[in-house]
């Protein structure tokens, strides 16, 4: 049964993000569904600390053996860290989708991209419509 | 008909079977409009008797006595069992393995050889092969490029003792990319000119392009070449020549931390001249570059049982799965000439493939002192080299090598075509097949031109 | 074992080596070699028995039925391959003087000739080493053709969803953005997604046809008016000409350009995944733009055209003309086959696709598109029976492989699930096609009443399933001592 975390928000290309309450900074991952179609990641490319992108950039590639897929921002914003543990455990991203496996944390430009993301319920959805298709 | 065995009644069987009257019912989808008889000007169709007779007569023709050109291809000895192994069915027939089960003994063989070319060129890791030395070129700009992280500009130095063949194919494939070209001359001993490096390095740069040994077979300072390169914040791209490396140092261990990627033709290593091909690139790189690596890469891994086994590794990056963000686009490559490349290397050993270069050096030495004595040509270089030297004349080299071809000598490559300041000066090349006598009949035929 | 295990310290070839003595002391030691390379140390008769053996575990034409859709594994004609390795071909330096190249270059010339009049074109050129080679000039030729007329916003290239993956990636390769067009559920290009990403911007289209989905793309005429009125151009992929040789001809389509795969239609070796050979043809249009060089015919000689003699060329993209011996195997097969044998050869390659589809529809098998005909391959999907039976398309494969036939190209065209894109090839005799079928009709029985059998394949051959994730996480690509 994949999970999905109300606290967080979503996108319909399943990526998820949490805003911290007090600081600017949010964290950014993959959803279960996302991690469980990828199959077990190998390889994992994180954008350089510092670097200042635009909502649905690709920021990161996510490899397994059959496929490597993007990752696209659904925030502007400036990077101001990665996950550097998963160089050598990428493998967390599928054990630990939302905790251990986040992917990068950016200082968020635009409140209001953030508040027009999916919420769970939303994400419900759309994951619904997809397989319908 | 040729090749296909079906009879009368098989395709009768087979069309019944179908619910259809007639092969041409197959093809009703395709609008008439389109349908051809057949093709111009094909006659009927040979036997193999036939066709070996007409194919002896023409391939007579072009049967030489003497060839001392080199220029990228190298004629060399090849040991009976390289191709009497090579061409095994097995070997021969098979396909890129794609079910590493059913294609052990390819994936086994493109582990040996990737291992073979590091260990030759002091790398850390290989490919399975590229096309040949100026597409791995190419390749490894493309390469060095993308391993280069915020690159504020696409700037490559390429000296003009590079290959002018390597040259032009490098241009007419990373262009489109935007990739900057910027030529370094050389200097009067034939060699990179140091000069001309340290008014370059004024404006950043990708990497420098380093040949060992040179187009005109003398060898570059490659520890001072590299190290240069590296102080200026820059990477190395070595493009060798593979059989030269059991004699000259390697990429590897060039300067003080060696190159960063090597490349070049791996027809010296098993691969008759064969009228241009097929022959074969390899490309060689640090560790830490394996992921921009293009091409396919065999692996190690296990089996259901724990059994060592070898698969296709990294195609995550590969056109296949990747598409439009590929490393490369590259598909087919040469696997065949790696199994030849494998199983020479393995043949010959290091020890072996030393004496290949250093019987290659000695009769080219034995030539460079016969000139000594000449008067209608002299050394244009007296630089270290490998077994190529420049030989200037004193009348247009289109005539002496016409003079040559007459009594089916090859006398070497027309230099003045490609490098205007060389003119009149010839590109010849001596290895190991040559005899004293071969040698004699050389210089005195050159003698009477 | 790995030849590099097998070695004994100090053995050397004794009979390829003299007992010379040589100095080297003119090279100046900096330049020197200091410790040899970490090559194998074994004798002759080791290597012979190691590289024997190892043949061994392969499947391959010669050994197996090979039905790889996309790939035209036929027969590679032993009798070919001695013509094409004639002494004077092989033994010959590509730079030799005009003089010793006339039999060579006559062959050449030839297939140029004979390759422009099977796809209806202006010109060929000899010059690409395979079919991704081939593309690459391709677009690169395009690219020339607009620049050289000024057009230069023309930034995107146009792919179908089911392209093949060197489409794109050449297109990318060649400076272009790619943008891919959807496929109709019966297997036609969406017309309106077309019409749509067409414009000022679209330098052109590349399509296969048939298509990668093994079907005729029987817009195309359509298509190729479309692509042209907004003055884009349209590129042919050759991966599939095998279902059309010597009936229909690419340029009668409308395309501009295109490559040809010698080693799928003209039946030469694949050698465990190459040497390829990709000439490309264009029309009178694009013909300016072929790379050099290429062989010409001036009173009686054979000459080679350079940049000198085309100057729009997009230049040079290999040190020698081609994979010289791929391009005398091609052309000694057509010389074999003649005219009639051309036409036979799309004829029975069609014939023996239709009749191991029908035949497969008869025992239970699912279509991926059941109204078409087959071309030279079509589609089955095994969706069906990964939904009843938990068995996917790598488990099938897996099966037949332990029969000792190659199994079909899985998972590709990636737009069409659980698939498996099944090409006979008009080599394959009757016999072999209906062994194919009694397997396949064992499978699915299998499936339903044994599935494990099909989950655990291979059991058969040299190893078991392989594990693809750990060699993409702990990666050894070259051997450094130990395992």
């Amino acid at each position: 049964m994949q999970h999905f975390p109300e606290e967080l928000m979503y996108t319909i290309t399943h990526e998820w993000a949490y805003k911290d309450e007090e600081k600017n900074i949010v964290t950014v991952g993959i959803t279960d569904y996302a991690q469980e179609k990828l199959g077990e990641i190998v390889f994992v490319e994180l954008p350089e600390v510092g670097l200042k992108i635009a909502a649905g950039d690709e920021v990161c590639v996510l490899e397994s053996v059959k496929s490597a897929a993007d990752v696209f921002s659904p925030l502007s914003g400036k990077i101001v860290a990665i996950n550097e543990d998963l160089e050598d455990s990428p493998g967390l991203i599928n054990s630990d989708p939302y905790q251990d496996g986040w992917l990068y944390k950016l200082e968020l430009k635009d409140q209001v991209e953030y508040d027009e993301l999916l919420d769970v319920h939303g994400y419900r959805e759309h994951l619904a419509e997809e397989a319908e298709e | 008909m040729p090749f296909i065995p079906h009879t009368q009644a098989e395709v009768a069987a087979m069309l019944e079977s179908i619910g259809a009257t007639s092969c041409e019912e197959l093809f009703q989808e395709i609008p008439d409009a389109l349908k051809i008889k057949g093709i111009d000007g094909l006659g009927p169709g040979l036997t193999e008797m036939q066709a070996w007779r007409l194919m002896q007569t023409l391939a007579a023709q072009d049967q030489s006595k003497l060839n001392f050109i080199g220029a990228g291809c190298y004629e060399h000895y090849i040991p009976a069992a390289v191709w009497e192994l090579a061409t095994r069915g097995e070997f021969l027939t098979a396909y890129t393995p794609y079910q590493p089960e059913a294609s052990q003994g390819t994936l086994q063989v493109l582990y040996e050889y990737q291992s073979m070319l590091a260990a030759l060129t002091a790398m850390d890791v290989a490919n399975a092969s590229l096309y040949e030395g100026a597409t791995a070129l190419s390749e490894a700009i493309l390469m060095a490029i993308r391993c280069t992280k915020r690159a504020s500009n696409k700037r490559i130095l390429l000296p003009k003792s590079v290959h002018p063949f390597y040259r032009q194919v490098v241009k007419t494939m990373t262009s489109p990319q935007a990739v900057e070209l910027i030529e370094v001359e050389f200097d009067h001993n034939g060699q990179i000119s140091k000069q001309k490096l340290d008014e370059l390095a004024k404006q950043e740069f990708i990497a420098l392009v380093i040949p060992q040994p040179n187009f005109l077979g003398i060898l570059e300072d490659v520890d001072f070449l590299c190290d240069w390169a590296h102080q200026n914040g820059a990477l190395v791209i070595a493009t060798v020549n593979p059989l030269a490396m059991a004699l000259l140092k390697p990429p590897g261990e060039w300067g003080t931390n060696g190159a960063d990627f090597a490349c070049g033709e791996g027809q010296s290593l098993g691969v008759p001249l064969a009228s241009g091909g097929p022959y074969i690139g390899f490309l060689c790189c640090k560790r830490e570059y394996i992921r921009q690596l293009p091409g396919r890469i065999a692996g190690v891994t296990t089996d259901l049982d724990g059994k060592r086994g070898f698969v296709l590794t990294l195609q995550a990056r590969e056109q296949h799965i990747r598409r439009a963000k590929a490393t490369s686009n590259i598909c087919t490559n040469e696997s065949l000439l790696a199994t030849v490349n494998t199983i020479y290397l393995a043949l010959m050993g290091a020890k072996g493939l030393k004496q290949v270069a250093v019987q290659c050096h000695n009769n080219t030495s034995y030539l460079k002192e016969a000139l000594r004595t000449m008067s209608k040509f002299r050394l244009k270089f007296d630089s270290p080299f490998f077994h190529e030297l420049v030989l200037e004349f004193q009348k247009p080299v289109a005539e002496v090598l016409e003079h040559l071809a007459q009594q089916k000598i090859q006398g070497g490559f027309d230099l003045s075509i490609y490098y205007p300041e060389l003119g009149n000066c010839v590109l010849c090349c001596v290895t190991e097949t040559k005899s004293k006598q071969d040698l004699e009949q050389f210089i005195q035929a050159l003698e009477k031109c | 074992m790995l030849i590099f295990e097998k070695s004994v310290a100090n053995r050397y070839p004794k009979s390829q080596m003299s007992a010379e003595d040589i100095d080297c002391s003119d090279i100046p030691n900096k330049l020197l070699r200091k410790t040899p390379p970490k090559l194998p140390e074994v004798s002759e008769l080791q290597v012979i028995r190691h590289y024997s053996r190892l043949s061994q575990k392969n499947f391959s034409i010669d050994t197996n039925f090979y039905p790889l859709g996309s790939c035209t594994m036929k027969y590679n004609p032993r009798g070919v391959h001695k013509i094409a390795s004639l002494p004077g071909f092989l033994n010959r330096h590509p730079f030799s003087h005009l003089q010793q190249s006339q039999g060579f270059m006559q062959c050449a010339f030839e297939l140029q000739n004979v390759l422009a009049h099977i796809t209806g074109m202006n010109k060929v050129s000899l010059c690409p080493l395979a079919g991704a080679h081939g593309e690459f000039v391709g677009i690169a030729m395009i690219r020339a053709y607009h620049q050289a007329h000024g057009d230069l916003q023309r930034t995107e290239i146009l792919v179908p969803d089911n392209a093949h993956g060197t489409n794109p990636a050449s297109a990318s390769m060649c400076g272009f953005k790619v943008r891919e067009i959807a496929t109709n559920p019966d297997g036609d290009i969406n017309l309106d997604e077309l019409r749509a990403a067409l414009g000022s911007q679209t330098a052109g289209l590349m399509l296969t046809n048939p298509s990668t989905l093994g079907i005729y793309e029987r817009n195309v005429q359509q298509i190729a008016d479309l692509v042209h009125s907004v003055g884009g151009l349209l590129y042919y992929d050759g991966a599939n000409l095998n279902a059309i040789i010597g009936r229909v001809r690419p340029g009668d389509m409308g395309f501009d350009v295109m490559h040809l795969n010698l080693h799928k239609t003209f039946a030469t070796p694949h050698g465990g995944g190459g040497p390829g050979g990709g000439p490309v043809a264009a029309n009178a249009s694009l013909a300016p733009y072929l790379p050099v060089p290429m062989v010409s015919l001036v009173d009686g000689q054979y000459k080679w055209l350079t940049e000198l003699d085309c100057p729009n060329t997009i230049g040079r993209i290999t040190t020698c003309m081609g994979n010289a011996g791929v391009l005398l195997r091609a052309y000694i097969y057509i010389l074999m086959l003649g005219q009639e044998g051309v036409r036979r050869v799309s004829e029975i390659a069609v014939l023996n696709a239709n009749y191991l589809m029908r035949n497969l529809v008869k025992i239970g098998y699912t279509l991926a598109y059941p109204s078409r005909m087959a071309t030279h391959e079509f589609i089955i999907t095994l969706s069906k029976q990964y939904k009843q039976f938990s068995v996917n398309a790598l488990d099938f494969a897996k099966r037949i492989i332990d029969e000792g036939v190659h199994a079909p190209t899985i998972y590709f065209p990636l737009t069409v699930p659980e698939c498996w894109l099944i090409e006979p090839t008009e080599t394959e005799s009757k016999q072999e096609l209906d062994n194919f079928l009694r397997l396949m009709q064992e499978f699915l029985h299998e499936a339903a009443t044994n599935p494990e059998r099909l989950k655990e394949a291979p059991l058969n051959l040299p190893v078991k399933r392989l594990d693809e994730v750990k060699a993409a996480k702990d990666i050894n690509v070259v051997w450094s001592g130990s395992m």
